[in-house]
């Protein structure tokens, strides 16, 4: 196996993000992250980028997003419909396959522009929940009523889960959900979709991200403490809901063996779980102790961009190895309603 | 694949063979920066591209950023309502939603002054006649239904001028 360490990671994420299309808002990100990096784009091998159709609302949409890189000369591309963290996947391949020493993956999309709790509806099968339009809070909430029916988790840790991560967030500049809230104060509000309550809910953001990926003695050239890459997986499970376990996530569970998670201690997990009690089911699932520290960035729940947020907890991970707040992290991306498809990856300073 | 069994209750009903499943989503789409700037300057009956700081090249419209060397671009350039026809084609098949009387000529037209070809419709000219290197210039829509879209230029038509040199449009064909 080569040695691939993330160098490079930048974001812009927020609200409401209409005064700038895509490329706009990729472009800046995209020089950033090369400064990052030390680089100019011609060392760039690979690029993969990542985003959705559905959030744009027009075909083909990712090619134009290619304008803010500039692919020319003709460049090695690819795209995934899937959250960013499955395009470094793919870069991360292609790195070790010997195709590219230096990869930049991209990932970026507006929820804004529709009304995302109907676009991401269209995920479900289109002969069965399709039709019913059942939407994306709606499914989570099934998944939540599962979990406390099953005593999987209590209310009262949902709303643990939610004033740790939203509280997280006020150190985050780039979280736009935040504050400093009481578990109790959390749970006296009314339910939304029963049994969640709105801030067991993501945030509706828009926002794209950009990192750089080097291979071995390219990535020690060109940083002082790289984010090495030691183990990475992804799994997924069923489309149809009702043949899944919805209270537990045995695709994480087998990514996370597959990628080494507990093969040494780990300092600080960076969580995808876009809805609270989703952070509970995960946590179990890569077996991580109780003293380990869950979402220091706050997390989906203080920002939650579709088809990013996944890349962004590698980003926030690899970030903070990199400045020597942690030796090893896990960070974990999740695609598909009620986690159907799961990613974990461990970082290593060293 | 292996036969599939039907429990008793369902043996004998009629297989479903179809769905109809309509899905309509809305958006309220952004056009960014550079686009929205040079739609309002349509509404002004102006057609601005955006000058590339690297290879110099004028787009319209703008996008902001050079497709070539991905670098913003901010250089506003003033273009003429005149320009060269560098490939077209004529239609001939209607398809759903064309406000068009069929037979009718769609054109990448040079705008003076711009280095790639925006698309629009060539009237006042038998589809016959028209051919690259014809120059063109815009017919605006009356002033007062003059907006932030392209549909404020009815159409292009032929100025009667020679034809351009081929040199002048070798790069967009």
């Amino acid at each position: 196996m080569r040695e691939v360490a993330v160098i490079s990671f930048a974001q812009q994420l927020g609200r409401s993000i209409s005064d700038i299309n895509e490329v706009e808002l990729l472009m800046p990100l995209m020089g950033e992250a090369l400064a990052g990096a030390g680089i100019s784009k011609d060392r760039v091998d690979f690029v993969c980028s990542s985003s959705s159709d559905y959030l744009a609302g027009q075909p083909f949409s990712f090619v134009m997003s290619l304008d803010a890189f500039g692919p020319f000369p003709p460049i090695s591309e690819s795209h995934v419909d899937m959250d960013g963290a499955w395009a470094l996947y793919e870069a991360w391949v292609k790195i070790q396959l010997g195709k590219a020493d230096i990869a930049l993956v991209y990932a970026y999309g507006k929820s804004s522009p529709g009304d995302i709790r109907r676009v991401l509806s269209r995920q479900l099968d289109p002969y069965t929940l399709g039709p019913l339009w059942l939407d994306s809070v709606s499914v989570a909430a099934l998944q939540a009523r599962a979990g406390l029916d099953a005593g999987t988790f209590t209310e009262a840790e949902i709303a643990a889960v939610v004033a740790a991560n939203r509280r997280a967030g006020m150190s985050n500049p780039h979280a736009h959900l935040t504050g400093d809230h009481q578990p109790d104060a959390l749970l006296a509000e009314p339910e939304f979709v029963a049994p969640l309550r709105k801030h067991d809910c993501p945030p509706i953001t828009d926002g794209a991200a950009v990192m750089i990926l080097a291979a071995g003695d390219v990535a020690r050239e060109l940083s002082a403490r790289p984010a090495w890459i030691r183990g990475i997986d992804h799994r997924i499970e069923a489309a149809a809901l009702g043949v899944r376990d919805l209270t537990s996530s045995p695709s994480t569970a087998l990514a996370a063996a597959r990628a080494g998670v507990n093969d040494g201690p780990i300092d600080f997990a960076e969580v995808h779980a876009p809805f609270a009690h989703q952070e509970l089911i995960v946590r179990s699932a890569l077996g991580l102790g109780a003293d380990v520290t869950v979402n220091p960035s706050g997390g989906a729940l203080c920002a939650n961009p579709i088809m990013t947020a996944g890349l962004v907890r590698i980003g926030e991970a690899a970030t903070r190895i990199t400045n020597g707040q942690g030796d090893r992290a896990v960070a974990h991306a999740t695609s598909g309603p009620c986690l159907q498809q799961n990613l974990v990856c461990v970082l290593e300073g060293a | 694949m292996s036969d599939v069994t039907l429990p008793a209750s369902l043996q004998g009903v009629e297989p479903v063979k179809a769905i109809r499943t309509p899905a309509t989503l809305n958006y309220i789409y952004s056009a960014g920066r550079a686009s929205s700037h040079f739609l309002h300057r349509v509404a002004e009956k102006r057609l601005v591209g955006q000058r590339c700081p690297a290879c110099r090249k004028v787009y319209v419209p703008p996008r902001g950023s050079c497709p070539t060397d991905g670098v913003a671009m901010d250089e506003e350039v003033e273009l003429g309502h005149s320009g060269t026809i560098t490939s077209f084609c004529v239609v001939n098949v209607p398809f759903m939603g064309t406000l068009m009387e069929i037979p009718y000529t769609s054109a990448l037209i040079l705008l003076d002054g711009s280095d790639i070809p925006i698309m629009h419709l060539i009237q006042e000219v038998a589809v016959t006649d028209v051919h690259s290197g014809m120059r063109v210039e815009a017919v605006w829509v009356p002033d007062e239904e003059v907006g932030p879209t392209l549909e404020s230029i009815k159409y292009f038509r032929p100025t009667g001028e020679p034809d351009a040199d081929f040199a002048t449009y070798k790069d967009n064909v």
